[in-house]
């Protein structure tokens, strides 16, 4: 047995005479706010706060990078950041309830310590989508790093940097949305279109669409010009049923941006779980074009 | 690079002197097989042996590990934080190691020590010890380094490489870190006119290895044609397999690991395993759904990873140094020699493999 009581060690250590940094330790943070988003309380979103000043800016990220949230005694899961970069003081996480450390994460309460290691991954190719015109499709739960997305975009420093912007989001049903009170707030600006959709709905106040969301594509995304890039996140049925429908709006498959999970455990290409062909999902990825996508192994 | 000759009697007296800096690797029969031991002060390696069973791989990189330490005592300031626990970085040296188990530290450095991440573990492992290998005059007849990435006399990645001589060892002298070893050793004399007496040994060696395989058209293979190949490799090669794990767990190469949390009353560790390719849960997802589903995916995945994705990636061979481990080990004779041969003479055209054995 390994003795508890050692001295508390830097995050940096020497190799070769050379201070490195040791990959999997998390930063620890409290969680400040929790958020129940959805009515059969199956998805939260974490607010969490960095304990050691500076490590905020050491995990600085970009829109579209996921991290290991870490719970000591149960282990880290790969989670996509909600939060944007524009926002400061804290980041978000929307985890759905579902296995060993999401059920135990969904039980804990503000003020519990936790880990957070990252960022991890490719991101959006940001670099790429400046100047374009951008349309966000996404189903479900599959909406977090969709919303870092828009935030960041939406910023007054950044909107001027993107044409126009869409976004086709939909749910089973109103009470299923992410981030609802947002989503409203969009809706009512005019420099994004909104196309929110639930699957069906007894509200005879709902304003929205009704439709699956490849129907509300092929009604509302405009057409793929040579400057016109999608990003689509959802469930497989989900872009199963859209990818028909952008070929037919004319999106090439260098313009079709896609996120993929992948069973994951260090997030940074050592461990040999996520891959898919040569491609490391968590290190090459998560974010390929459905042209990348289409020269590897389906192994998601 | 210089030649010193190490009598065989000298020998443990050498090691002896060793001891005060180094800890002292190699080794040692049990049960009927060889594995690598630390030695116990005075114990002697056992030099006269084939290969061990387990490779080498666990000297740098244990099967289980702890990553970090925590406390789940609620009274603890530090509770639910992980630090990294105190590691043994005291210099060790692994007396005996096989060429292609020290080759095979060269082929999975690629993975740990990255342009991004460094892998702390390993790689202070790595650096903490010195490799004095031993060449092989008598090769097993299921070894194929010389045309995997090694070879029987390799000594491109050892400090020193020890060459059995009758009642001596011819022992070249590769490193800072070999000749520091060999200082402290007291091992000083050199061997005159040894390099030739070296070549002639190596290329008796390497006449005795009775197999090989054929890699030249691995990287211009499509790497998509080689996956669909289920009819003409995977589903008759996957046929028997009951992935049991044995040839992941048994080869040098293979590096992969789960990480899991243990707790013990009101501490914890966060430890890491090896874990292999040829588990259904390496890739299940929470909700069920698993993309390697199969076996034969699973076993795709393993020949795939070694014989094309490592290829392609890092452009350095492939990711196997023909210890012939896994063929010696497998209970229905999956030989990665055939698949090899197989991958690297498909035909896409006709869907079939020139060479099938
Ligand atoms: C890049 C990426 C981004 C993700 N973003 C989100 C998100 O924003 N919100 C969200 O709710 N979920 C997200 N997921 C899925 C989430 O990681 C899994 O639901 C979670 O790991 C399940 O953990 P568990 O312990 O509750 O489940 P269990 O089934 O008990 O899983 C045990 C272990 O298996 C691994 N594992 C199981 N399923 C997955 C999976 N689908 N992906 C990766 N590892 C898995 C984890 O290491 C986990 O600790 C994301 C996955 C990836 C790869
Ligand atoms: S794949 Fe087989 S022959 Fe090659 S290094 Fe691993 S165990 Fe040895
Ligand atoms: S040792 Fe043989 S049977 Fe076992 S998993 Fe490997 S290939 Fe399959
Ligand atoms: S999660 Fe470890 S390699 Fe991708």
């Amino acid at each position: 047995m390994i003795p508890r009581h050692v001295a508390v060690q830097s995050r940096r250590d020497r190799i070769k005479g050379v201070i490195v940094h040791n990959p999997y330790l998390p930063y620890p943070v409290r969680i400040d706010e929790i958020t129940v988003e959805t009515e059969d309380k199956s998805l939260k979103t974490f607010k969490f706060v960095f304990l050691n000043p500076g490590d905020e800016d050491n995990f600085a990220y970009r829109a579209g990078q996921f991290a290991e949230l870490s719970i000591a005694g149960l282990g880290e899961i790969p989670i996509g950041i909600a939060s944007s970069p524009t926002e400061k003081g804290f980041v978000k996480f929307t985890v759905f309830k579902t296995g060993k450390v999401t059920s135990y994460l969904h039980a804990m309460k503000e003020g519990d310590v936790m880990g957070v290691r990252g960022p991890m991954g490719n991101s959006y190719p940001w670099d790429l989508l400046e100047g374009k015109n951008v349309v966000i499709i996404g189903g479900g739960f599959a909406f977090t790093t969709l919303r870092s997305s828009i935030v960041h975009m939406l910023h007054p420093d950044n909107r001027s940097k993107f044409k126009d912007i869409h976004v086709i989001y939909g749910a089973r049903s109103p009470g299923m949305l992410l981030y609802k009170d947002e989503l409203m707030a969009w809706a009512e600006r005019d420099d994004i279109h909104m196309h929110i959709t639930v699957d069906g709905t007894d509200d005879p106040d709902w304003k929205y669409h009704k439709g699956f969301v490849p129907a509300i594509t092929e009604q509302e995304a405009p057409p793929g010009t040579a400057d016109t890039y999608a990003i689509v996140c959802g469930p497989p049925i989900m872009i199963k049923f859209t990818q028909p429908v952008l070929d037919k709006l004319g999106y090439g498959h260098d313009q079709i941006i896609m996120s993929l999970e992948n069973r994951m455990k260090c997030g940074i290409g050592i461990c040999g779980h996520c891959n898919i062909g040569k491609e490391l999902v968590c290190k090459d990825g998560p974010v390929f074009t459905l042209e990348e996508l289409n020269k590897t192994p389906k192994e998601y | 690079m210089k030649v010193i000759q190490i009598d065989k009697s000298e020998l443990e007296a050498g090691l002896g002197k060793l001891e005060k800096a180094f800890r002292l690797i190699g080794p040692v029969k049990e049960k009927g097989y060889h594995l690598f031991k630390t030695l116990d002060s005075g114990q002697k390696p056992d030099l006269d042996y084939m290969n061990t069973r387990l490779s080498a791989r666990s000297i740098l990189y244990p099967q289980s590990e702890v990553m970090f330490e925590f406390s789940l005592d609620k009274a603890d300031e530090q509770y639910a934080i992980l630090r990294e626990p105190e590691k043994d970085s005291q210099p060790r040296a692994v007396i005996g190691i096989r060429p292609c188990d020290a080759d095979a530290y060269a082929v999975v450095r690629r993975n740990f020590d990255t342009p991004e991440y460094k892998d702390p573990y390993w790689l202070k492992n790595f650096e903490a010890t010195t490799l004095v290998g031993l060449a092989c005059s008598t090769p097993c007849p299921t070894c194929f380094c010389t045309s995997a990435v090694s070879g029987p006399f390799s000594d491109k990645n050892l400090d020193i490489m020890l060459v059995d001589n009758g009642d001596h060892y011819l022992a070249r002298i590769a490193t800072e870190k070999g000749e520091k070893l060999a200082a402290d050793a007291g091992w000083q004399r050199p061997a005159e006119g040894a390099e030739n007496r070296i070549e002639d040994l190596k290329l008796a060696a390497e006449a005795k290895i009775q197999s090989e395989i054929s890699t030249d058209n691995l990287a211009n293979q499509s790497l998509n044609d080689l996956y669909e190949a289920e009819a003409a490799i995977w589903e008759p090669e996957a046929f028997a397999c009951i992935n049991c794990g044995t040839c992941t767990h048994a080869c040098p190469t293979c590096w992969c690991f789960d990480v899991q949390d243990e707790t013990y009353g009101k501490s914890g560790f966060r430890m890491r395993n090896w874990d292999s390719c040829m588990y259904p849960l390496f890739s299940l997802h929470a909700s069920g759904h698993n993309p390697r589903g199969t076996k034969t995916a699973r076993v795709r995945q393993r020949f795939m990873h070694k014989l094309k994705y490592y290829v392609d990636k890092f452009e350095q061979g492939i990711q196997c140094t023909g210890c012939g481990r896994c063929v010696r080990l497998c209970p229905v004779n999956i030989d990665i020699r055939r698949i090899c041969n197989k991958m690297n003479s498909y035909d896409p055209e006709t869907c079939s493999c020139a060479v099938t054995s």
